[in-house]
C-alpha cells in the first residue's frame, strides 16, 4: 500500500495551529508560568516552584482550606442543579405539544431564558428576590416565610439554585424534546397495541430513546454549573459570609482582590483539570456502556 | 378468531371531503374470512396502509363500520381489539432482553407469571428465538428484530388477526425468503387471520391465499394469485402483476374473432357485441412468442432484455403499440423479419379497462 504522501498538506492545517496557539495555548502557558511564581507587584516575580500547588492541595493551609470549602459548595450546587433540572426538563419535554401552533409557541417561550445574558439574569433575580421590593421575596415574606437572601444562608442557596433552574432547565427540555421528536410513530402505535401504560411507554420507549441527548444534557449542565460565576456574583456576591462563594468567585477574589496571581493561577489550573477529568470519565463511561450494548444499531 | 368485515367503509384525511378524489380509501364493503392469509397489494399511496390502520384502530374511518365477527369495533381503541401489528421498521424495546420484549404485552395485561413464561417459551420456539432469549433485543439483526415484533403479537392468546405493514422492507434479500416462509409456516400452525400490506408483488403472491389489489383508494380485484395472473379484472391489475406486465393491444371483437393490427386471432370463447368503446386484447408476455416473419403479426424488434432465465423482446406493432414477447429457448432473432404469435387460450378482452366476460367457452 503506497499511498502518495504529500507534506504540503500540513500547510493547510497551519492557520488552525496558529489560531489555536494564540487563542488557547499561549494564554494557558502564561497561567502555567504564573502558577510557579510569586509576585509582590511592580512586575517583580520570584520562582516558587510547586509551592502554590502544595499549599492548594493541603486542606490545613489557608488557601487549601478555602479551596476545599469552595469545592464542596460547587459539587453540592452541581448535584442540586442536576437533580432538579434533568427530571424537570424531561417532564417539560414530555408535556410539550407535538403538532400545531403550540410547538412554535412553546419553543419560543422555552428559548427566552437561554437568550438572556448571564449578568442580566443575575440582576433580574437580584431584584425579583429582594424581600422589600422584589415580587418573589416580598410574596414569600407576606406568606410568613422568613426569606432574605442577603442574611439567610438557606435563602441565598435557594435563590441561586432557583435562578439556575429558571435559566437552564429550558436547555434540558429542548434537548429532550429533540430526542422525543426522533421517535417514529410506529413505536407509540406498537406500544398501544401491546397495551402499555403511560409509565411503561416512558420506561420502555421514551427514556431509552432520550438516552443520548440526556448524556449530553447532563454533561453540559455539569460543566456549566460547576463553572458558575456571574449569576451568584451579581445576586449574593458570594455571601452571606462565604456561603455561596464558589470556586470561580473565590478565584476572582484571589486574583483581582488580593492580586495573588500565583495562587490564582495554580487554583485555576487545578479547577480546569477537575472539570476536564470529571467530564472525560463521565463521557467515556457513558459512551462505552452505549457501544457495548448497541453493536447492532437500529 | 374473527372474520373481519368492513362495512360501507370510507376514509378521508381531509376535514370535509366532497369529491371522490378527497378520499384515501373509497367507500366499499369487504369481508375477510377467519384464518385466511390476505395481502393488500398496490403502489405507494394507494390507501393500503390506511386500510390496515383502520382495521388496527390507529385510524378512525370517516364513514362505515369495522366488525370483528359480529362485534362492532369501530369505536374501540387499538389495545381493546384482538389484533397485533408488525410495522415496516422493527419496533423493539431497546433496553429489554428478547424475553422481556416478548413478555411485555402479557405483563401489561397483568397475566400470571407462570402463564407468561410458558407462552414466551412457546412463541420463542416457534420463531427460533429460544437461543437469543436472554440477549438484549437491540443487539439482534433486523430480521430477528422483526421476528420479535411478530412474536409480541403471537404471544397474546387473544389475538385473532395479525396485520403486517410492509414488514420485509429493511430485511436483506436472502433473508426475505426465509422470513416469509416462516410467516407461512406460522399461519398454517396457528389459526389466525393475517393481513399483509406490500407493494412487492412477489411477496404478496407467495404469501397470500387471497390478494387484494388496490389502486387510488379502491379495491380493483380480490382473488387468488392464479386469478390475478390469468384473469386480471382490470388493465391496472394486468400491468401491476407480472414482470413485465400484461400487454394490451387495441383490437376489434367479432364474436370469437379478435382482429389485432389487421390479423385475426381465433379465440376459444365468444364475446358479446361491444360498440363505441376502447376495446383491448390483454395477453401476458409469457404467452406471446417471438417467431420468424410470416408466422404471426409482423413487428419491429426494439430491443432484447436478457433476464437470465428467459429473454424478453420489446417489439412494436406497425401502429406503434409496444409489446413484450418471450423469445423461445435457443431461438435466434432476426430483427428485420420478426412476428409475434399469441396463444389464443390465454387472451382476455378488456372494454374501457374492465375485463369482458365471455358468453361461452372458458379459459
Amino acid at each position: 500500500m503506497d499511498k502518495p504522501y504529500n507534506n504540503k498538506a500540513w500547510l493547510m492545517v497551519l492557520p488552525v495551529f496558529l489560531i489555536v496557539a494564540f487563542s488557547a495555548i499561549l494564554p494557558l502557558m502564561t497561567v502555567v508560568n504564573y502558577s510557579v511564581q510569586d509576585t509582590f507587584g511592580n512586575n517583580q516575580f520570584f520562582w516558587n516552584g510547586l509551592g502554590w500547588f502544595q499549599e492548594l492541595l493541603d486542606p490545613n493551609s489557608e488557601l487549601g482550606g478555602r479551596f476545599v470549602d469552595a469545592l464542596w459548595r460547587n459539587l453540592l450546587f452541581s448535584m442540586m442543579v442536576l437533580i432538579i433540572e434533568i427530571p424537570l426538563g424531561i417532564l417539560i419535554a414530555l408535556s410539550m405539544p407535538r403538532h400545531g401552533w403550540g410547538v412554535a409557541a412553546s419553543l419560543v417561550v422555552l428559548a427566552l431564558p437561554l437568550l438572556i445574558p448571564w449578568n442580566v439574569v443575575g440582576t433580574i433575580w437580584q431584584v425579583f428576590a429582594r424581600s422589600d421590593i422584589g415580587l418573589f421575596g416580598w410574596t414569600l415574606n407576606k406568606l410568613g416565610i422568613d426569606y432574605n437572601y442577603v442574611s439567610g444562608v438557606l435563602a441565598a442557596w435557594v435563590t441561586v439554585i432557583v435562578m439556575d433552574v429558571w435559566h437552564w432547565t429550558s436547555l434540558v427540555a429542548l434537548l429532550c424534546y429533540a430526542g422525543l421528536k426522533s421517535i417514529p410513530d410506529a413505536f407509540y402505535q406498537a406500544a398501544r397495541i401491546d397495551g402499555a401504560t403511560r409509565w411503561a411507554i416512558f420506561r420502555a420507549i421514551q427514556l431509552p430513546k432520550m438516552r443520548r441527548v440526556l448524556i449530553i444534557a447532563v454533561l453540559l449542565r455539569f460543566m456549566d454549573s460547576f463553572m458558575i460565576y456571574t449569576e451568584p456574583f451579581v445576586v449574593t456576591g458570594g455571601g452571606p459570609g462565604n456561603a455561596t462563594t464558589f470556586i470561580s468567585i473565590d478565584l476572582v477574589k484571589i486574583a483581582l482582590g488580593q492580586f495573588d496571581l500565583g495562587k490564582a493561577a495554580a487554583l485555576s489550573l487545578v479547577y480546569n483539570l477537575i472539570i476536564l477529568t470529571v467530564c472525560w470519565i463521565y463521557y467515556t463511561v457513558m459512551t462505552s456502556a452505549d457501544s457495548d450494548e448497541g453493536s447492532a444499531a437500529p | 378468531m374473527a372474520r373481519i368485515t368492513l362495512q360501507a367503509l370510507a376514509h378521508s384525511y381531509r376535514a370535509a371531503p366532497t369529491k371522490p378524489a378527497d378520499y384515501a380509501v373509497q367507500e366499499a364493503t369487504h369481508i375477510w374470512d377467519n384464518g385466511g392469509a390476505y395481502a393488500l397489494l398496490g403502489p405507494s399511496g394507494c390507501g393500503k396502509t390506511t386500510l390496515l390502520n383502520i382495521i388496527s384502530g390507529l385510524v378512525n374511518p370517516t364513514r362505515g363500520r369495522v366488525l370483528f365477527d359480529e362485534r362492532d369495533v369501530t369505536g374501540l381503541p387499538t389495545e381493546s381489539r384482538n389484533i397485533a401489528q408488525v410495522f415496516q421498521f422493527p419496533v423493539i424495546y431497546d433496553t429489554m432482553t428478547v424475553r422481556e420484549n416478548l413478555a411485555f404485552p402479557l405483563k401489561n395485561r397483568r397475566m400470571p407469571a407462570a402463564l407468561i413464561d410458558s407462552r414466551v417459551a412457546e412463541i420463542a420456539r416457534l420463531l427460533d428465538l429460544t437461543p437469543h432469549l436472554n440477549r438484549k433485543a437491540r443487539r439482534l439483526t433486523a430480521d430477528s428484530k422483526q421476528k420479535i415484533s411478530l412474536g409480541r403479537g403471537l404471544v397474546r392468546p387473544d389475538v385473532s388477526a395479525i396485520l403486517f405493514d410492509e414488514p420485509l422492507t429493511v430485511i436483506d434479500p436472502h433473508l426475505k425468503w426465509e422470513l416469509r416462509s416462516k410467516l407461512k409456516e406460522i399461519h398454517r400452525k396457528l389459526d389466525v387471520t393475517m393481513i399483509y400490506v406490500t407493494h412487492d408483488q412477489t411477496e404478496a403472491l407467495t404469501f397470500a391465499d387471497k390478494v387484494i389489489v388496490m389502486s387510488e383508494g379502491a379495491v380493483v380485484q380480490t382473488g387468488t394469485p392464479e386469478d390475478l395472473f390469468d384473469r386480471p379484472a382490470h388493465t391496472f391489475v394486468g400491468h401491476f402483476i407480472g414482470s413485465p406486465g400484461m400487454n394490451f393491444l387495441p383490437c376489434v371483437i367479432e364474436g370469437s374473432r379478435a382482429i389485432v393490427s389487421g390479423h385475426v386471432v381465433q379465440l376459444p370463447q365468444t364475446y358479446p357485441v361491444v360498440r363505441g368503446s376502447k376495446v383491448e386484447l390483454g395477453i401476458r408476455p409469457d404467452f406471446v412468442q417471438l417467431v420468424p416473419a410470416g408466422h404471426g403479426i409482423p413487428v419491429r424488434v426494439e430491443r432484447i432484455d436478457d433476464l437470465g432465465r428467459t429473454r424478453i423482446a420489446r417489439v412494436s406493432l406497425p401502429q406503434g403499440d409496444q409489446v413484450a414477447a418471450t423469445i423461445p429457448l435457443g431461438a435466434t432473432v432476426d430483427s428485420n423479419a420478426a412476428a409475434i404469435a399469441i396463444d389464443p387460450s390465454r387472451v382476455n378482452i378488456y372494454v374501457d379497462g374492465f375485463r369482458l366476460t365471455p358468453e361461452e367457452g372458458k379459459i
